[in-house]
């Protein structure tokens, strides 16, 4: 890393990437540049084809370009093998999911506690931290329950909870209230911002610009290239 | 993750969906219970049919008139007697056995079809009868062709209810016989009643019932159990000499047969087959065959043992096949959990989950599958077996119960290692696109 970038927790260069092959090929990257600062609340919107759920799979190491660096809180993830991919996913990500993504047989408290099991901490310890987790989201008093048995901003809360457990670095969304009601997705977005100001490092993937406008700094893909860069509201960018 | 959570997520994932994991586990269970259980009855079978020739003494030999064994080459009292006397090195004794079949009743009662066995006092010996109270009957009784009887047990209930049939008189055919003596009781040694039985001097038996003809077999122990095969090898060169067999006769149905050596498999029941042979006589003639066969309890015995345990082989791999198809059916209820819970496993491959997690968890799902319906499988075995299963009771080997568990889980993880495979080869954001 150089001087020039030192603050930044991810930093993509020159990212390229290819599914398939020959006449079916589809070049759903062509070249990103982007570095996101610590503490930064970034948005990125497309329309759908434009390579932002690509580009989602590729900042939460669920998959690896074809051609280009990425680097995640100093971590060059082209260079890491399978397993070194899933502590990289365990430790520094926090995914939320628009469909939630609880397992349904596993109540929120288990479910809150599951990426420290991965992470391989102690029972009470996980206890504890999951517990404290649920608090930041106002869920505590629903620890014991099923995801069936809670409402959809509930769920997603609990997925908030999850992604917030193990501490990570980055916090990544993927259209989080793209299955909610409008006071669901107030709620989830109020949590958002209150975790933003805190500090968190967000990157928020989405097609809605009410969600998008929430965020720092807004980042439009198409046809698998960046064409807008813009910051919402004035924040002292660690640059 | 440590291995206490990848044993409770297993144990979630098997109660995640009950009926099928309790289908899937019946199938595991009744291929280690029909193992367990098979085996078990093979081997029980088998400890029947070896207590059975056991019971007959493995160091007697018997001597059975063969197809041609008329005229000059029957097998008589005679003959007996010059065999008993010929001193042979390993032959211990040799007794006559004259038998028939008869009404026997005393004063109040009476039985029908009653093996009546003339013989010599060395039966008592030789044989596995033993008297239990009052005596065997004496050379001198077999000398004057005395009316005395040893009877069974069991007879000697149903003659005298009330009192003891010891110095009682039994009749059979019009003949009075004193009773001297009372048989130890005997297990069943196949067809007749060992306890059901009159043992008479021989001579007493033929003048008045058999006839001085053929005798229907002789019965002869060897000094030593090591010894019956010499002990038979003597027998037959003697009888040879006593029964006038050409030289070439003895040399070809020695090279063609081993007629002498034959255990046929229904020769436990030997009197009953004896008693048929008297009665039957001769049937068709080889001119190269030997007059008589000699068979041993030993010889019956290794072969009764051979086809005791190619039963229970056959029985084990009948079993084994449905433990496989129980096994089968864990793979394939397993694919299709991995199938279902693609979405899962996306997820927890994206929250961190190594492949090593998720293998490990389907495989530990596999194997409790199959160690839960294995060990219902050993209970259900262990209880069926206190039950007779068609006249057999299964005798458990021990062996048998690890073995089956073994088994049943190493194919739950044998099968279990392709889906859980699959599902940990899966990459992620496959995984959480499905469905």
């Amino acid at each position: 890393m150089t001087a020039d970038n030192a603050g930044s927790v991810l930093e993509l260069r020159g990212i390229h990437q290819l599914y398939g092959t020959g006449d079916a090929q589809v070049h759903a990257l062509r070249g990103i540049d982007l570095s996101v600062a610590a503490g930064e609340y970034l948005a990125i919107m497309g329309p759908s084809g434009s390579g932002k759920s690509t580009l989602m799979n590729l900042l939460g190491c669920l998959d690896v370009a074809s051609s280009g660096t990425y680097s995640l809180a100093g971590n060059d993830v082209n260079e890491l093998d399978e397993k070194e991919l899933a502590r990289v996913r365990n430790r520094e990500i926090g995914f939320v999911f628009q469909s939630f993504n609880l397992v349904p047989r596993m109540t929120a408290l288990q479910n809150t506690e599951l990426p420290l099991a991965y992470g391989g901490v102690k029972y009470a310890e996980r206890k504890r931290r999951a517990l404290e987790a649920l608090e930041l989201v106002n869920l505590s008093h629903r620890a014991d329950h099923r995801p069936l048995a809670l409402s959809g901003g509930q769920q997603q809360r609990v997925a908030i909870a999850r992604a917030l457990v193990t501490n990570p670095t980055l916090l990544l969304a993927d259209e989080p209230t793209g299955n909610l009601d409008s006071e669901s997705t107030h709620e989830i977005l109020a949590i958002f911002d209150q975790l933003a100001a805190q500090g968190r490092t967000i990157v928020i993937i989405t097609h809605e610009e009410n969600v998008a406008e929430r965020a720092h700094r807004v980042v439009t893909v198409k046809d698998g290239l960046i064409t807008t860069d813009r910051l919402n509201r004035e924040r002292e960018l660690v640059r | 993750m440590k291995f206490g959570d990848i044993l409770l997520s297993a144990v979630r994932g098997v109660t995640a969906n009950k009926l099928r994991s309790i289908l899937t586990m019946l199938g595991v269970l009744i291929g280690v219970g029909a193992v367990i259980l098979l085996m078990a009855v093979g081997n029980g079978s088998a400890q029947r049919v070896n207590s059975l020739i056991t019971s007959l003494g493995t160091n007697t030999l018997t001597i059975r008139p063969s197809g041609n064994s008329t005229g000059s080459s029957a097998i008589t009292l005679a003959v007996s007697n010059k065999l008993a006397a010929a001193g042979l090195g390993h032959v211990k004794a040799v007794v006559p056995e004259s038998t028939t079949s008869l009404t026997v009743s005393s004063t109040n009662a009476s039985e029908t079809d009653v093996s009546i066995i003339g013989t010599s006092p060395d039966y008592f010996t030789v044989s596995t009868a033993t008297v239990a109270s009052g005596n065997a009957f004496t050379k001198a009784d077999v000398d004057s062709a005395a009316k005395v009887a040893v009877i069974g047990s069991t007879l000697a209930t149903e003659l005298y209810p009330t009192g003891s049939a010891l110095g009682q008189s039994i009749t059979m055919d019009g003949t009075p016989f004193t009773v001297v003596g009372i048989l130890a009781t005997q297990s069943s040694t196949g067809f007749t009643d060992p306890n059901s039985v009159v043992i008479a001097p021989v001579t007493r038996v033929q003048r008045s019932f058999t006839g001085f003809g053929a005798l229907s077999s002789l019965l002869a122990e060897s000094k030593t159990s090591a010894g019956v095969t010499a002990a038979q090898g003597e027998l037959g060169v003697e009888l040879n000499q006593l029964l006038h067999v050409s030289a070439s006769t003895a040399a070809s149905a020695a090279t063609a047969s081993t007629s002498g050596t034959t255990g046929t498999f229904g020769g436990f029941a030997r009197r009953a087959a004896a008693a048929a042979a008297s009665g039957t006589g001769t049937t068709a003639s080889s001119s190269s065959s030997l007059p008589y066969t000699i068979t041993n309890a030993s010889t019956l015995l290794s072969t009764a043992q051979a086809s005791a345990t190619s039963f229970t082989v056959l029985l084990a791999a009948v079993a084994a096949i449905s433990l496989l198809v129980g096994g089968i059916g864990v793979t394939n209820v397993m694919l299709v959990t991995v199938t279902e819970r693609t979405r899962e496993i996306g997820i927890r491959k994206a929250l961190g989950a190594t492949r090593g997690a998720i293998l490990g968890q389907f495989l530990a799902e596999a194997a409790i599958l199959t160690l839960l319906g294995g060990i219902l499988g050993v209970v259900a075995a262990v209880f069926a077996a206190q039950f007779e299963i068609n006249g057999t009771q299964p005798v458990l080997i021990g062996y048998s119960i690890p073995l089956a568990l073994g088994v049943s889980v190493a194919i739950g993880v044998f099968f279990g290692v392709y889906p859980a495979g699959r599902a940990a080869a899966m990459r992620p954001i496959q995984a959480l696109r499905s469905i």
